[in-house]
C-alpha cells in the first residue's frame, strides 16, 4: 500500500508538484493519469526516493520514505522513466545484477529469474545481449529486473510507452496478473483508454495537482459525462498532452 | 559489502566485453609510454653517437693562410670545406652548424709570434650543434696549447711556466645517474598509463551510465550510493592497476632496446624497481580514479566527459616539465605533494640513489590523503539529486 500526503516539489521557479495526495491499495491497479508535463514522473520519483520532496509525506506499507528510504526501496519494484539496460550484458545477466544488489542469494535469484522470464514470455531473448533489443524487449527486461526481489508494491512509469499493439496487450495482461497476485500496482499514463481499461482507481493530475481521485464509475457520476474520455477532458480542462 | 562487490564484478565483467576499454587498459595505456620512450631514446642516443664518431665538414674562411691548423683539423676527422660568403647568416639559417674565420693577417702575425684571432661562428641556442661546436673548439684549444708550448721551448722556458693551474674534472655522477637524467620523463609516462588505463571505465561508469539512462534504475535499488560509488571506483582502480603493471613490465625490457652500453651507463629496471614504483603509484591510482569519476559526474554526456578528461590529462605532465626546466633541490615537503613526490622518488630510483622509507611514507601519505579528499568530493557529487536524472 502506498500513501501519498500533500507532496510538493519545485525546481527553481517551476512548481512541478503542488500538493499531491492519494492512496494506492493492495490488490488494485491505480492509474496516475495526466497530460505530459503534469508532474507524474516527478511524483513517482519522490515515491521511489530518487528525489526528496520539499514538503509532504510518502508512506509505503506504513514506512516513511524520508525516514527509511532503504526499506521503502526494498518494498518497491520500479520501472522508471529511464529504462537504460546494460547493453553488454544479456537480459538474464541484467536481471541477476539487480538480484545481487538486493542481497538475494544465488538460488533465489535463479528461481525468480526463471519465473519472471516465463511470466513475461521472454525466453527467446533471455540469453541475448540487450544491445539492439526492440522497445518491447527492453521494457520486458527492465520490468523483470525491477521485480526480481518479488516486491509487494509495483510502480510503473508509462509502461506502455513506445510499445506496439501486441506488446501493449501483453503488458496489460501482466499488470492484471500482478494485481491478481495481491500486489499494489501504481502506474502513470497519458493514454485515457488504457487507464479506463485497467484501473480500479484513477488519480487525475493536472498542473501538479490532483483534480480527481475516484473509481471509474464515480468519475462518470462526478462529471456527469457518458464516457471516461469526456470525463478526463472535463476534469483537466483540455485534451492537450493526452492521448486517446 | 555484497552489494559493493556486486557492482564491482558487474562493472569488471561488462567492461571486459568492451573492446575499447580493454584495448586502452591492456595495450594503448601500458605500451604507449615505453614505445614512445624507447623510440625517443634511440633517436637521441644515435644522433649523439653519430656526431661523436663521424667526420664533420666545417666551412673555413681564409683557410689558405693557416695550412698547419687545417692539417690538424683534418687529422681530427674534421673536413675543411670552402668558406661561405656570409657565415653569420648561414649559421642563423641553419645551413651550417659552425663556421671558422681566420683573420686575414694570420700568416704575418703567426710568423711574428703575435696572438691572432680565429673566430668560431655558431649559435649556442641550437642544441643539436653543441657537440659539433665542442669538437671544433677542443681541436683549436689543443692546437693553441701545443703551439704555445713549442714557442716557450724555443725560448728556453719550460711549458709548465705558462700553466700554473692544473684543472682536473672529477664528475661524481654515477653512470646510472647519467641515465636517470635522460629518464626523467618516465614518471609522466607511468602516470599517463594509469590515466589512460582507467579513463574509459571512469567515463563509462558515470557519464556513460547516465547517458544510457541506466543510472536511475540503479539508484532505485536499496543500496547506499556510496557503496555503488565504491564498487565503481574499485573497478576503475583494477583496470588502471593492470595497465600500470603491464607498463612497468614493458619498461623493464627497455635496456634491451636502447644502446645504453654505448653511452657507458647502467640501468636497473628490475623487480625491485618495479615493486617500488607500483607501491609509490598506488595512491595515484585511487586519486586519478576518483578525479576521473568526479569530472565525469559533472558532464552531461559521454562526449563531454571525454573532453573534460583530455584537459585533466595535461595536469600530471606539470611536475615533469617543471622539474626538467627549473632544476629544483628536492625539499622534504615536496614528497608529500601527489604527482610531484612520485616524480622525484621515481627519478631517484632511476638514478640508483634509492628512496628512503620516510620519503616513501610521505609519498604514500600525501597521495592517500589527496585520494580521500577526491573520493569524498565524488561521493558528495553522487548524492546529488541531479546526477541520476538523465533527461
Amino acid at each position: 500500500m502506498i500513501e501519498v500526503k500533500d507532496l510538493r516539489k519545485t525546481f527553481g521557479a517551476v512548481h512541478a508538484v503542488k500538493g499531491v495526495s492519494f492512496t494506492a491499495r493492495d490488490g488494485e491497479i491505480t492509474g496516475l493519469l495526466g497530460p505530459n508535463g503534469a508532474g507524474k514522473t516527478t511524483t513517482l520519483r519522490m515515491l521511489y526516493t530518487l528525489m526528496t520532496p520539499d514538503a509532504g509525506q510518502v508512506l509505503v506499507d506504513g514506512v516513511d520514505a524520508a525516514a527509511d528510504p532503504q526499506t521503502v526501496r526494498r518494498a518497491l519494484g520500479v520501472l522508471p522513466d529511464a529504462r537504460g539496460l546494460y547493453k553488454r550484458l544479456t537480459a538474464a545477466e541484467n536481471i541477476e545484477y539487480f538480484g545481487r544488489l538486493h542481497g538475494m542469494d544465488a538460488a533465489l535469484i535463479d528461481r525468480r529469474r526463471e519465473a519472471l522470464i516465463d511470466a513475461l514470455d521472454m525466453r527467446d531473448i533471455a540469453t541475448r545481449r540487450t544491445e539492439g533489443f526492440s522497445q518491447g524487449q527492453r521494457v520486458k527486461t527492465a520490468i523483470a529486473r525491477a521485480l526480481v526481489h518479488d516486491p509487494r508494491n509495483v510502480l510503473l512509469d508509462e509502461p506502455t510507452n513506445g510499445l506496439d499493439v501486441m506488446a501493449t496487450r501483453a503488458m496489460r495482461r501482466f499488470m492484471r496478473q500482478l494485481k491478481d497476485e495481491g500486489r499494489c500496482v501504481l502506474f502513470s499514463s497519458h493514454i485515457m483508454q488504457e487507464v479506463a481499461a485497467l484501473c480500479d482507481r484513477i488519480v487525475v493530475i493536472a498542473h501538479g495537482r490532483v483534480v480527481a481521485d475516484e473509481s471509474p464509475d464515480a468519475l462518470l457520476a462526478q462529471t456527469g459525462k457518458a464516457n471516461l474520455e469526456d470525463a478526463f477532458v472535463e476534469l483537466i480542462g483540455t485534451d492537450e498532452g493526452l492521448a486517446a | 559489502m555484497s552489494a559493493m562487490l556486486a557492482v564491482y564484478w558487474k562493472e569488471v565483467r561488462e567492461n571486459l566485453r568492451d573492446r575499447r576499454a580493454l584495448l586502452n587498459a591492456l595495450v594503448t595505456g601500458p605500451l604507449l609510454g615505453p614505445v614512445l620512450f624507447i623510440t625517443m631514446m634511440n633517436i637521441a642516443v644515435n644522433r649523439e653517437l653519430a656526431k661523436a664518431d663521424q667526420p664533420i665538414a666545417v666551412p673555413v674562411i681564409g683557410a689558405e693562410a693557416a695550412p698547419n691548423l687545417m692539417r690538424t683539423l683534418k687529422a681530427s676527422n674534421i673536413d675543411v670545406v670552402a668558406g661561405l660568403p656570409d657565415p653569420e647568416a648561414a649559421v642563423r639559417d641553419q645551413r651550417a652548424d659552425v663556421v671558422l674565420r681566420i683573420a686575414p693577417d694570420y700568416t704575418k702575425a703567426w710568423n711574428a709570434g703575435q696572438p691572432v684571432q680565429v673566430e668560431v661562428i655558431h649559435d649556442s641556442s641550437r642544441r643539436d650543434a653543441i657537440p659539433v661546436v665542442a669538437r671544433v673548439r677542443a681541436v683549436l684549444d689543443a692546437y693553441a696549447k701545443r703551439e704555445g708550448a713549442m714557442r716557450l721551448i724555443a725560448r728556453g722556458l719550460s711549458p709548465s711556466v705558462a700553466a700554473p693551474l692544473q684543472v682536473a674534472d672529477r664528475d661524481q655522477a654515477s653512470s646510472q645517474a647519467r641515465a636517470g637524467l635522460m629518464f626523467s620523463f618516465m614518471p609522466y609516462f607511468l602516470v599517463l598509463t594509469v590515466f589512460v588505463g582507467g579513463m574509459y571505465l571512469a567515463i563509462d561508469l558515470t557519464a556513460g551510465e547516465r547517458e544510457r539512462q541506466s543510472l536511475e534504475p540503479l539508484f532505485v535499488n536499496p543500496v547506499a550510493r556510496w557503496k555503488i560509488l565504491a564498487g565503481k571506483l574499485m573497478a576503475i582502480c583494477t583496470f588502471s592497476l593492470v595497465s600500470l603493471f603491464l607498463c612497468v613490465l614493458a619498461f623493464s625490457t627497455a635496456p634491451w632496446f636502447i644502446p645504453i652500453e654505448k653511452l657507458g651507463i647502467m640501468l636497473d629496471l628490475g623487480v625491485g624497481f618495479a615493486a617500488h614504483v607500483l607501491l609509490l603509484m598506488l595512491p595515484l591510482i585511487v586519486l586519478l580514479a576518483a578525479l576521473q569519476s568526479l569530472v565525469s559526474a559533472f558532464a552531461r554526456s559521454y562526449r563531454e566527459a571525454q573532453t573534460y578528461l583530455s584537459v585533466l590529462m595535461m595536469v600530471p605532465i606539470l611536475p615533469s616539465v617543471l622539474l626538467s626546466v627549473i632544476q629544483v633541490r628536492a625539499e622534504s615537503w615536496m614528497y608529500a605533494v601527489p604527482l610531484l613526490g612520485q616524480n622525484l622518488a621515481i627519478v631517484q630510483l632511476l638514478r640508483g640513489d634509492g628512496v628512503p622509507a620516510w620519503q616513501t611514507a610521505l609519498c604514500l601519505g600525501g597521495g592517500f590523503v589527496a585520494a580521500l579528499v577526491a573520493i569524498l568530493a565524488t561521493a558528495w557529487m553522487y548524492r546529488s539529486e541531479r546526477l541520476a536524472i538523465s533527461g
